[in-house]
């Protein structure tokens, strides 16, 4: 193994199905239901996957979902406002846990 | 990977048979003023490939004898055959329905700003490429100014009738992606395609249609180059529906080249595989009986017309 991540590992993902098939299972088929077009379209729902991929970070769900957006007839444009969302949410996110430390301080100094 | 023809065995499909000839989808020419980086036929400015005269008035008379009912026009950009008008005025005249597949900026050429009323008064089908509703991504595909020339081109259509929901004059717009994926569902983006372009640039259309890119000529270069192949192979093979068979292209059209020769589609004439061995070689020796019913020639390439929810000449082929 040359790298941590593999492009082909993506291929490989039923594999983690060898030996709990029944869990595996449950997750493919609540994974498939997620994605399927309901109240949200499957576009929308593959910029919000891209989005999320870009919050954890996870290579294999941005090679997935930037396929899948523009499979799903979105553009670079709007692939990279859902992006700046998942950058937006995570810098809001740092930035009121902020408020905590003001917390810890204000809890330990005169 | 599993060969085409092994895979329709297991549906049950021993042969793939033809179902009738109700569309001559007649190749005028690889000649175009367009070089598009996914074009199947590598067609562009200097290619001398052209239909000549004699051949289109074969085509005249196939069409006359058997009363196809449908002559779906292509190329290159069919307009640019100097008997591309000889043609359509003499199928006009029998009442055949005229489909054009323009490339939209050919209305733009020195001695074709007349097509717009051309194909109005003549009540030509149109299927225009549009691949989609941004500048960068139509000009990166198709060469550089297209875009521009195309809303252009779609305004002037819109203006003699064309898009117009009760005008009878049908202006279709072909999508197709702009690299090495598989076409979104037609009926989710023809919804995105009418308000992106109705907000935008006040264009008008009646219907989108998907179409996949053949991994074949200019298209299967870049997946080569870009080492894309292997894995866009791979999406078409798994990507495999059965729903798609009964309504395949190749079922219902017989496709004329810009030589006479007769081929099941467009993508077998870009690959030189003609018809089976023993069915009529050329347009002069066209029999509709026998065409009508004939064993159909496959090849890998087939993939690229099952995959999801199919793909071909008239958009999608079965439903989500």
């Amino acid at each position: 193994m040359s790298h941590y991540y593999e492009e082909n590992d993506l291929e490989r993902f039923d594999e983690i199905g060898k030996y709990r098939p029944d869990l595996y299972d449950i997750f493919m088929n609540y994974y498939q239901g997620v994605m399927s077009a309901g109240a949200l379209t499957t576009r929308e729902k593959a910029l919000i996957a891209l989005a999320v991929a870009h919050a954890v970070q996870c290579p294999y769900c941005i090679d997935a979902y930037t396929r899948g957006s523009l499979s799903a007839g979105s553009n670079l444009e709007e692939m990279t406002e859902a992006i700046h969302v998942a950058a937006a949410i995570r810098g809001g996110a740092t930035l009121i846990h902020g408020i905590q430390a003001v917390n810890a301080a204000a809890k330990i100094t005169l | 990977m599993l060969p085409f023809a092994r895979q329709l065995e297991h549906l049950g499909y021993a042969d793939l048979k033809a179902e009738n000839v109700s569309t001559l989808q007649v190749n005028l020419g690889w000649r175009c003023n367009q070089a598009c980086k996914h074009c199947h036929l590598m067609a562009g400015p200097h290619r001398p490939e052209q239909m000549e005269r004699d051949t289109i008035d074969a085509v005249i008379r196939v069409a006359a004898r058997w009363s196809i009912p449908t002559v779906d026009l292509t190329g290159g950009a069919p307009e640019l055959n100097p008997h591309f008008e000889y043609l359509v005025e003499q199928l006009d005249r029998l009442g055949t329905h005229i489909l054009t597949r323009s490339n939209l900026t050919i209305l733009f050429e020195p001695g074709k700003e007349h097509l717009a009323e051309f194909y109005r008064d003549h009540r030509v089908e149109l299927v225009c490429s549009l691949p989609y509703y941004q500048e960068d991504l139509v000009d990166r595909l198709r060469g550089k100014g297209v875009f521009q020339k195309s809303l252009e081109a779609l305004r002037r259509l819109n203006r003699v009738g064309y898009g117009e929901p009760d005008s009878g004059l049908r202006l279709n717009l072909m999508y197709n992606p702009a690299g090495a994926y598989l076409p979104p569902e037609q009926g989710a983006l023809e919804v995105q395609f009418r308000r992106e372009l109705a907000d935008r640039y006040d264009i008008r259309f009646h219907r989108l249609l998907t179409l996949l890119n053949m991994p074949i000529g200019r298209f299967k270069e870049f997946l080569e180059r870009s080492r894309n192949y292997n894995r866009y192979m791979g999406k078409l093979v798994s990507g495999f529906n059965p729903a798609t068979v009964p309504g395949l292209m190749c079922r219902t059209l017989i496709s004329v080249a810009w030589d006479g020769r007769l081929y099941d589609c467009d993508f077998n004439q870009a690959l030189d595989r003609p018809l089976l061995e023993g069915l009529p070689r050329t347009i002069g020796e066209f029999d509709l009986p026998t065409l009508a019913t004939r064993t159909i020639r496959l090849g890998d390439h087939c993939y690229g017309c099952t995959a999801g929810l199919g793909s071909s000449c008239g958009g999608r082929l079965a439903q989500n």
